[in-house]
């Protein structure tokens, strides 16, 4: 049988999802997505709005909450906490990637 | 069936009281979580550990657990008789069944009334694969052939591993570190639940001449010196297609010379930029028309390139 193929489809800014969406992917209550919020450790596309819409990218770093809450039964502080500091990780390493790639490979 | 030793696994003695084994689990789990270790086995180990952790924390599965007897690690063994019957009749074999696939389906009474999950919408598991693939491929965008063991129920209420062929399409604009999502590609849900989906996290293998950042790239550029001095015309691969760059005269070593939009393509429109690092090579074999013309050039030359630290020199005598 021949396999079917399907699209992927990029988790990035350009699209955008509903609190209730970003529940349903990352497995966390809204209650618990809009502490992270509340925190500082997730950030809705505009904060006042009457329905929040999030980046596609923010469900990468939901997903990981979601993870995290589930294996290592965090609660939503140190979920927020744990959240800041992976992402600070994530900007060090690309910017550790960038900096090596400038490093010249060919000694003449 | 192999058998594993969960309180092995979990380092603790198999008289362990459910705060010494949740105590041991979390020590664990910190060390080897996929989003927190940088362990590249460490989402292996972490899966062990979780489900010795799902079996031995619950009393129920903790006594099944401990029915199934003391064995090796790895050694292939039988369950007592009466499970065969409970699960799936007889003749049920449990040859290809994984013994965390048999305990995390008696979540939910699954084993005794045959239905995993009760009523409950559950929604199917999500699952995440790094895909690898080339700098060509991130450029025009590429089908994966993917391949998975997923999780699923069958009629019976019993938990088994379903293996999973498709192939999946990836537009143009991927760069290292970059997630996708297949939606419904993970395991099924339950009940009227959501499937799950499939998350892929892409990687690009190392390329020969570039190097990459975001969706910029890196590229060594070798200048002899007196086209370094003189400015030249060069032609610069780019993933595109040979481009000529005009390199200006003067330029030095470790200057950066920046073609824009000859990076990676983004995925909805543009593209990165394409920086040639200038290096100076010098041939390390002469004739001896290139010496004698370095010679002239040398006693010709008034050029200094050392002129700062004469003066570094200078201003320390100044101050002692």
């Amino acid at each position: 049988m021949q396999p079917d193929t399907t699209e992927a489809v990029w988790l990035d800014s350009e699209r955008e999802c509903s609190l209730l969406e970003l529940s349903e992917l990352s497995g966390l209550p809204e209650q618990v997505l809009r502490e992270l919020v509340d925190y500082g450790a997730l950030a809705p596309t505009d904060p006042g709005a009457a329905q929040w819409t999030f980046r596609a990218s923010v469900v990468v770093a939901a997903r990981t909450a979601g993870r995290l809450r589930g294996d290592l039964e965090l609660e939503p502080q140190a979920l927020a906490l744990a959240l800041t500091l992976i992402g600070r990780i994530r900007d060090l390493e690309a910017e550790l990637r960038g900096l090596r790639a400038q490093l010249p490979r060919r000694h003449a | 069936m192999k058998y594993k030793d969960y309180y092995q696994i979990l380092g603790v003695e198999r008289d362990a009281d459910a705060d010494a084994i949740k105590k041991a689990y979390r020590k664990l789990a910190h060390k080897y979580h996929p989003d927190v270790s940088k362990d590249p086995a460490g989402e292996e180990k972490f899966k062990e550990i979780a489900d010795a952790y799902q079996t031995l924390k619950d009393p129920d599965k903790r006594a099944a657990y401990d029915q199934l007897g003391r064995h090796h690690p790895g050694q292939d063994f039988e369950p007592p008789p009466d499970w065969g019957r409970q699960f799936g009749g007889a003749q049920f074999s449990f040859d290809d069944v994984d013994l965390a696939d048999l305990f995390a389906g008696l979540a939910g009474g699954g084993r005794q009334d045959g239905r995993a999950g009760g009523a409950f919408r559950m929604p199917g598991q999500d699952f995440e694969v790094t895909v690898h693939i080339t700098l060509e491929d991130a450029c025009r965008g590429t089908t994966v052939d993917l391949n998975l063991g997923v999780p699923e129920y069958d009629e019976h209420g019993r938990l088994h591993r379903e293996q999973r062929a498709f192939k999946a399409r990836i537009p143009k604009g991927a760069t290292d570190g970059q997630r996708l999502r297949l939606r419904g590609k993970g395991g099924k849900g339950l009940n009227g639940g959501r499937d799950g989906d499939l998350y892929l996290n892409i990687a690009l293998h190392p390329h020969s001449l570039y190097r990459v950042s975001g969706h910029d790239l890196y590229l060594d550029l070798p200048l002899t010196p007196w086209e370094a001095a003189l400015g030249a015309l060069i032609d610069v691969p780019t993933p595109g297609g040979s481009v000529r760059l005009k390199v200006p005269p003067g330029t030095h070593a470790g200057q950066k010379l920046r073609l824009a939009g000859r990076g990676l393509p983004k995925p909805h429109e543009g593209a990165g930029d394409l920086f040639a690092i200038v290096q100076i090579v010098v041939p390390t074999v002469l004739s001896e028309r290139e010496r004698d013309l370095f010679k002239q050039m040398a006693e010709a030359s008034n050029f200094d390139p050392r002129g700062h630290f004469r003066q570094e020199a200078e201003h320390a005598a100044r101050h002692h």
